[in-house]
């Protein structure tokens, strides 16, 4: 039983809840910190923060998937993440999802053959007087044109191959 | 002994998005490298977005601006000697005085571009502070009074009067309430709040603890998307600082009012920027919206009396109470007092933010301010208030941009974005992403919203397909109304107003 109880421990989750004062009202904070602790929420996460803030998983699970911030799988090394909203849209952001999907061979919403790349749509980076806009691992980019993407993501290919 | 130029390089995100940084780092290489002293001060962006990085020399005539700057650009600017205002293809002259920025009027946006974003004193020195020390000498009702004599109205798109907001608050008597910021600023074509909440941090938090003695709140949350990474960076620095200076926590600023804020991160879900459903967020759950009645004012985050504002509207309020509300109310049109803060956005020459009173036309703002499209071809299409405003043709470049002449042509002002379209746009195309966005970020509460967004989008799918369209038209219509009518909140509510207003100005799109 102690082994069963000790695989579903997920001490940074734990740790995480423990920060919040294992308060319920900061489940968005602590989904986004233990969503960026393993890259995603796994399951083993998911039952010890409902453990810890005596809430039922079948409410965090309601909460996970309400967001479309959160991942239930590990995501791929370098995620793009193309705005795909009007002003983004009036400045050919639609042409541009269109050769990324075909530059990488992936849908948006998904991973690459290799899980390089994960193609995501978002709603909005509010850089819409110099859009098409991208996020690439986290960094906002502006003016976006296929060859500049291209050229965002192969350096950050090469410095991922080189480590 | 050679005086230290300083030297202005925005840390705002629009900025970095371009090269900000790269161009801020060539610039201290450079100067190193010739051995000139300089300071790099990292501000906020003064809105003109098309010229960033825009980069501006501190001379004893004002600030002379170069842009756009990129980091390759910066060896030419030092040989052609822009520290002194030299001449340069780049250059621009005094920043105050390009017409862009020459033109607005300014008081929500007075110091964003100007300082140091995380400097008190520099806040200080700019006015900042005064309206929070006026409304610790004034009764709570005198500061509602204030803002409700000001007309300042809910600017994150429902335009509903702060004061009356307040005043239905402060009438509550409770042992807790609260005071939530909404920078949950998902329209698409807007980006206002995200501007202020990175070139002038203090001034929402000024306006926050003065709605919070206003309405006698102690607690505050700042809602933001986790689209802005380094808005949410910002604001949580900024916090710490007020806090640290006395302007946040028990006996603010010497006197009996107490208040704190927390900040609060999004998760990804346009929907969270209708009021309940934020409130639900905040309170760990999922944002699905809560009907009305009660009104959050009465009862709202963990059921206590809750005012909920926009960014822009809680920032605006200490220069009300600095400048005196007939200041304020001295700006604007008819109901619509005040300035606000337009952004251009989409395909448009000079895409950026303009304060400008209400009143001012669509077509002064794209073709006067915004210089026409970036890509040089025609407009057609304009889209203001965000995804759920309506499609503006170039015929109704007229109508005056206020709540009042807005609603009147069958559109809205929403949280300020026009997003400008060029004659390549296929507005059936548009009138199926609207439906299409209202599927994908719909909360699912509701049945029109829920399952109308879906079959909206296929019934535009049909049209687009040449199917039976009159009746599919028909169909859509009576679909659009049903959605207008029996909705429970904005989303499911005004999605139809893109696709009506599209099918309306531009019936040739849908076969017609």
């Amino acid at each position: 039983m102690t082994a069963l109880i000790n695989k579903l421990e997920h001490e940074g989750a734990r740790a995480i809840c423990g920060r919040h004062n294992n308060k319920p009202d900061a489940l968005l904070e602590i989904l986004h910190e233990a969503q960026e602790f393993d890259g995603y929420l796994g399951d083993q996460a998911l039952r010890t923060i409902a453990e810890a803030l005596n809430i039922s998983r079948a409410e965090i699970h309601g909460v996970v998937s309400f967001y479309h911030d959160y991942r239930r799988e590990p995501p791929a090394r370098h995620v793009i993440k193309l705005c795909r909203a009007e002003a983004c849209q009036a400045v050919g952001s639609e042409a541009l999802a269109a050769h990324a999907e075909e530059k990488w061979k992936t849908p948006t919403g998904g991973i690459s053959a290799d899980q390089k790349i994960g193609l995501e749509a978002v709603y909005c980076l509010g850089n819409c007087a110099l859009g098409p806009a991208a996020m690439i691992d986290g960094e906002l980019y502006g003016r976006i044109t296929p060859g500049r993407l291209e050229a965002l993501v192969a350096e950050r290919l090469d410095k991922s191959e080189r480590e | 002994m050679v005086e230290t130029v300083r030297i202005y390089v925005p840390c705002d995100a629009a900025a970095v998005s371009v090269g900000a940084d790269d161009t801020a780092a060539a610039i201290a290489t450079v100067a190193a490298m010739r051995k000139i002293k300089i300071e790099i001060i990292r501000n906020g962006s003064r809105g003109m977005l098309w010229l960033e990085p825009l980069v501006e020399i501190a001379t004893k005539n004002g600030r002379i601006a170069y842009g756009p700057v990129a980091a390759e650009d910066v060896a030419g600017l030092f040989d052609a000697d822009f520290l002194k205002g030299g001449e340069h293809p780049l250059a621009h002259g005094i920043t105050e005085e390009i017409a862009y920025f020459a033109q607005q009027e300014r008081l929500t946006f007075a110091r964003c571009g100007i300082i140091e974003p995380l400097n008190l004193d520099d806040y200080e020195k700019h006015g900042g502070l005064a309206g929070l020390r006026k409304a610790l000498k004034l009764e709570p009702s005198d500061i509602v009074e204030a803002v409700t004599q000001s007309g300042l109205r809910g600017r994150g798109g429902a335009g509903f009067p702060t004061g009356i907001k307040w005043k239905t608050a402060l009438e509550q008597q409770s042992d807790e309430k609260y005071i939530c910021c909404n920078a949950d600023e998902g329209d698409s074509g807007t980006f206002a709040d995200r501007l202020l909440m990175e070139g002038d941090p203090f001034s929402l938090l000024e306006g926050m603890v003065v709605a919070g003695r206003a309405v006698g709140a102690r607690t505050g949350y700042i809602y933001i998307r986790s689209e802005y990474p380094h808005a949410i960076k910002t604001m949580r620095r900024a916090v710490e600082m007020f806090r640290a200076a006395g302007f946040l926590g028990d006996n603010i600023d010497g006197s009996d009012t107490r208040f704190y804020i927390s900040i609060r991160v999004g998760a990804g879900a346009y929907i969270c920027g209708e009021e309940t459903s934020m409130l639900e967020s905040i309170e760990g759950k999922r944002g699905q919206i809560k009907v009305k009645p009660p009104i959050p004012a009465i009862s709202g985050l963990f059921g206590k009396p809750t005012i909920i504002n926009n960014v822009l509207s809680l920032a605006t309020t200490p220069v009300i109470l600095a400048k005196g509300a007939d200041h304020y109310k001295n700006f604007g049109v008819g109901r619509s007092r005040g300035t606000q803060p337009f952004q251009l956005a989409g395909d448009i020459a000079r895409g950026g933010l303009v304060e400008k009173a209400f009143g001012v036309t669509l077509g002064d703002l794209i073709n006067n301010f915004g210089g026409g499209t970036r890509s040089g071809k025609p407009v057609r299409a304009v889209q203001t208030g965000g995804p759920l405003g309506a499609y503006i043709p170039v015929s109704g470049f007229s109508v005056a941009m206020e709540y009042e002449a807005l609603a009147q042509a069958g559109a809205m002002l929403g949280h300020g974005g026009v997003v400008v379209f060029n004659d390549t746009v296929d507005m059936a195309k548009q009138a199926r992403f609207a439906m299409e966005f209202c599927e994908i970020e719909s909360c699912g509460k509701c049945t029109p919203c829920r399952i109308g967004a879906v079959r909206g989008k296929e019934t535009i799918d049909k049209i687009i397909a040449g199917e039976d369209i009159a009746k599919n038209l028909e169909i859509l219509d009576d679909l659009c109304d049903l959605m207008t009518d029996a909705s429970l909140c904005a989303m499911g509510g005004l999605t139809p107003m893109p696709v009506q207003s599209a099918v309306k100005h531009f019936p040739e799109d849908f076969g017609g």
